[in-house]
């Protein structure tokens, strides 16, 4: 297996987006992301897009072909392929380039992931994005996503005695460092106040708990590693890439205060890597409701199982904790178009091993990790970098 | 002909309650004082989940809890509604299934405006009688419709009884029945329109008194049975001053039709009413009492029988299954506006 | 949207909560699967539909203010995963009740009620919802 490495990345702004259309977020992100990499497009082998709904969102299918035309691609009759798994989505188009290059089928490889969501109702976004979970036999129930990460955080508030403040210090710790930068779709700060005051979307579950509907894009370039300083002197290799699947209804699962798959992406991540969770210093991870970020950093290893909304409170993810999470904002304050978001926290990751996240870099980083979450924990795709 | 009877029943009312102070404040009526002329001091109210289907069902499944029949010896289903949920769909088809009856039995649903429950009953009787099937299950059941501000509207509730007829161990025997029928437009809906309409005072005399009368009488002459012959006594109650008056009229006392009148906590079950009244008789009836109840249906007609408890009833498993004190107990009351959501008198537009 | 099949197809779970029960390992699952996760080829034709009995309790629950617009007039209602008696958990509304009145650990058990409709003219989905078990003749709530 080949090394592989990122040569470039680049993200749209995220938000509510009204002038732009889903092939023009694409496009947009695909450009900056080429031009980070200082390549051209004959170059370019392969194309990944993760995107998680294009046909309800949009009413488009087919968005692999639809990102490879516009990008001006397909006319050198590239591979262009649409990768799905709901919120994982672009975390696992990462993975299929991972693999494309790292098997030596393609050397430079574009992976991009892009929602359009506003352009439906706010009903509609939320059914379609219900979709994630068991259709039959959780949606069709009455269940909602915000429903059943509200039924995960009602029973680790009840096993661990993790509380209803610690929940909201996630949101006000993201909102924190989304302030930082300048591609968040919330960029202010909040305090818990504000979040325990928000109205109320699933108990426990408040607004401020629950990540936005949002647009935008994001794209990274992939090349095998020995080739990487020929396009840039900053690389960054992806050094791990963990994918794991659990039931997809919430029901199945052993315990619903841990998903079993981040666990056991992680371990597939960190034993290709060789590496421990002490190594990893910045971690982008899945927060679409802040009961997520608190099992995630559980289930990466980072906290004691119960200890992650202790830990939240005591600062120990914050810009200058122990490991920082989520240093672009998150889910919560970047914005979540959903089959993007995976591939944000990869650029946001490489931002801070180049070191030039600017005001919210991370000092020193050196490892870092992404957890990216499909459903309620039915497919989690874990990824490690490492500065060059 | 077999001997027939009642095998088992069950019963169900909704959770929710309103009041007639609560509607007469909304339309500038004295609900207490319109409340007491109908003798009815609460109505039950589906919840927006509920409708004549999921009460028949709830019903029925209570009826099973309560027996030890094999729902696969059931030959027949029969709801009676005035409210199905299809125009065109059957009722008894979701019933029969939720039941786990199906699919070696025959089901049809009734509709004879309030008595469409009995109807079913009688013919449960005659198929169990002729032998055609070994059970019979009959359902009266409605989620009545009252327009919003009509007279209905204070009486207008939600429930109803199942009756599983057999002509084996059963609780209480159907000694005789008797209808009444003629031609009576004292209440009606037509096809496509949301809510009934009804004649108002022609509903009285011609209809309702004319009909239970010439039933209950009808019955009696033909049993050679009177009134003090009878522990119970359970009439069709729109309200709580018609049967009170009716049954004054035959000689039945106050004692007899007590255990039976449902009408002031729950209001008008329409098609489960005298189901519900017979069910919460046979929830404290003894071995050896007698039982006379007429229904009564708008268009017009009434259904009158005469039951008698067996010994079986001593050793039937009441407690299998809420009873109807039970289901009446600790209701939720809520507010006209309430209701008036639940019920889709007001809507949200939507996509 | 003529999806009357997908929902008529599974009736027999959604009125009767038939579930699915694995000969070799003995464990049951709701909604019935094809084989056991546990037992992987070995479940092959030793697998049975079980009725449960639609009892259990609250494994974990939500009060949900934001839910789907089929559900508006319901707002707020209850959204449980409930243990089965049988040990599979499922996940449903609890009905009839206020959410004050509810904690992890409360007895329900399945009732019919209708699910969804496609709009005035569509079909009605019917389907199990819980409801806080009576005991002492009290539910929950109850002064």
């Amino acid at each position: 297996m080949r090394r592989v490495a990122v040569i470039g990345v680049g993200i749209t702004e995220f938000g509510e987006l009204w002038d732009s259309s889903f092939r023009k977020l694409g496009i947009g992100a695909g450009l900056s992301a080429v031009g980070d990499a200082k390549i051209t497009a004959d170059k370019i082998e392969a194309l990944f897009v993760g995107n998680m709904s294009a046909g309800r969102f949009i009413r488009q299918e087919h968005v692999g072909a639809l990102i490879a035309d516009y990008s001006g691609i397909a006319r050198d009759n590239i591979p262009a392929t649409r990768v799905e798994a709901a919120g994982a989505s672009g975390g696992l188009a990462l993975r299929q380039g991972f693999m494309a290059v790292a098997s030596s089928l393609h050397d430079i490889v574009v992976v991009g992931g892009a929602e359009k969501m506003t352009d439906v109702s706010d009903v509609e976004s939320s059914l379609i994005q219900s979709s994630a979970a068991d259709q039959e036999w959780e949606t069709e129930l009455g269940a909602t996503f915000a429903s059943l990460h509200a039924l995960m955080a009602t029973r680790h508030m009840h096993d661990h005695g993790t509380t209803r403040e610690q929940l909201a210090d996630v949101a006000v710790k993201n909102h924190r460092h989304g302030a930082l930068n300048p591609k968040a779709q919330f960029r202010r700060e909040i305090n818990r106040d504000v979040v325990l005051r928000s109205p109320m979307v699933a108990s426990p579950l408040r607004v401020f708990d629950c990540a936005p509907s949002s647009d935008g894009a994001a794209a990274v370039i992939l090349c095998p590693f020995d080739i990487a300083k020929k396009f840039t002197d900053s690389p960054v290799e992806i050094i791990g890439s963990g994918q794991a699947s659990d039931s997809l209804g919430l029901h199945h699962r052993k315990d619903i205060c841990t998903m079993a798959a981040t666990r056991a992406a992680t371990q597939r991540a960190l034993k290709m890597a060789g590496l421990s969770q002490k190594d990893v210093d910045v971690a982008e991870v899945h927060d679409n409701y802040t009961i997520s970020e608190i099992i995630a950093i559980e289930d990466l290893g980072f906290f004691p199982k119960g200890e992650g909304g202790k830990a939240t409170e005591d600062g120990l993810t914050s810009l200058d904790g122990d490991v920082a999470v989520n240093t672009s904002g998150g889910l919560k304050a970047r914005g979540d178009p959903i089959g993007a978001t995976g591939v944000a926290q990869a650029v946001e990751i490489v931002s801070q091993l180049r070191g030039t996240a600017d005001k919210r870099q991370v000092k020193d980083a050196d490892v870092g990790l992404t957890q990216n979450v499909g459903g309620t924990g039915a497919t989690v795709v874990v990824h490690l970098f490492r500065r060059v | 002909m077999k001997d027939v009877g009642v095998v088992s029943y069950g019963a169900y009312v909704p959770h929710f309650r309103i009041v007639p102070e609560e509607i007469g404040k909304v339309w500038g009526v004295d609900g207490k004082a319109m409340g007491k002329g109908l003798m009815i001091s609460s109505k039950s109210v589906p919840a927006p989940d509920e409708d004549t289907i999921t009460i028949a069902v709830e019903a029925a499944r209570n009826m099973m809890r309560r027996c030890a029949v094999d729902p696969k010896d059931i030959g027949a289903l029969y709801v009676g509604s005035e409210s199905h949920p299809y125009a065109v769909k059957p009722s008894g088809t979701i019933v029969a299934e939720a039941i786990e009856a199906a699919p070696d039995l025959t089901v049809a649903d009734f509709e004879f405006a309030c008595k469409a429950g009995t109807a079913a009953i009688q013919a449960c009787m005659g198929l169990v009688g002729g032998g055609l099937v070994k059970y019979a299950v009959a359902i009266g059941a409605d989620t009545s419709q009252g327009a919003p501000g009509d007279a209905l509207e204070y009486s207008a509730s939600a429930g109803g009884a199942a009756f599983l007829i057999g002509a084996q161990d059963v609780i209480a025997t159907m000694d005789n029945t008797y209808s009444y029928t003629t031609d009576t437009p004292d209440f009606w809906r037509r096809e496509g329109q949301r809510y009934p309409r009804h004649g108002g005072r022609f509903t009285g005399e011609p209809a309702y008194f004319r009909h239970v009368m010439s039933g209950g009488k009808g019955l009696l002459e033909r049993t050679g049975m009177s009134p003090e012959d009878y522990t119970y006594a359970v009439f069709h109650q729109p309200n709580g001053k018609f049967p009170t008056r009716v049954a004054k009229q035959l000689g039945f006392s106050p004692e007899q039709t007590k255990a039976g009148l449902l009408v002031p906590q729950i209001g008008n079950t329409y098609s489960g009413a005298v189901p519900l009244g017979l069910a919460a008789v046979l929830d404290e009836a003894e071995p050896g009492d007698r039982i006379f109840a007429v229904a009564y249906g708008s268009g017009a007609g009434s259904d009158a029988f005469d039951i008698t408890v067996t010994d079986e009833m001593a050793t039937f498993r009441r407690d299998a299954s809420p009873t109807m004190n039970e289901l009446m107990a600790s209701p939720k009351y809520i507010d006209y506006a309430t209701y008036a959501k639940f019920k889709g008198k007001i809507a949200k537009e939507r996509d | 949207m003529a999806t009357a099949p997908r929902y008529w197809r599974e009736n027999p779970s959604r009125y009767n909560m038939v579930g699915f029960k694995c000969n070799n390992c003995g464990k049951y699952y709701f909604p019935p699967r094809i084989i056991c996760p546990l037992c992987h080829r070995k479940s092959v034709g030793k697998t049975e539909p079980v009725k449960l009995k639609g009892t259990g309790a609250i494994f974990s629950f939500t009060e949900v203010h934001e839910g789907m617009d089929e559900h508006y007039v319901q707002k707020p209602y209850i959204v449980a995963m409930v243990e089965l008696e049988e040990g599979a958990k499922v996940t449903g509304q609890v009905i009839d009740c206020d959410a004050c009145d509810l904690s992890i650990g409360t007895k329900v058990r399945a009732t019919l009620r209708k699910l969804s409709e496609e709009g005035s003219a569509g079909v009605i989905h019917y389907g199990y919802k819980f409801v806080p078990v009576r005991e002492n003749g009290e539910r929950p709530g109850d002064e």
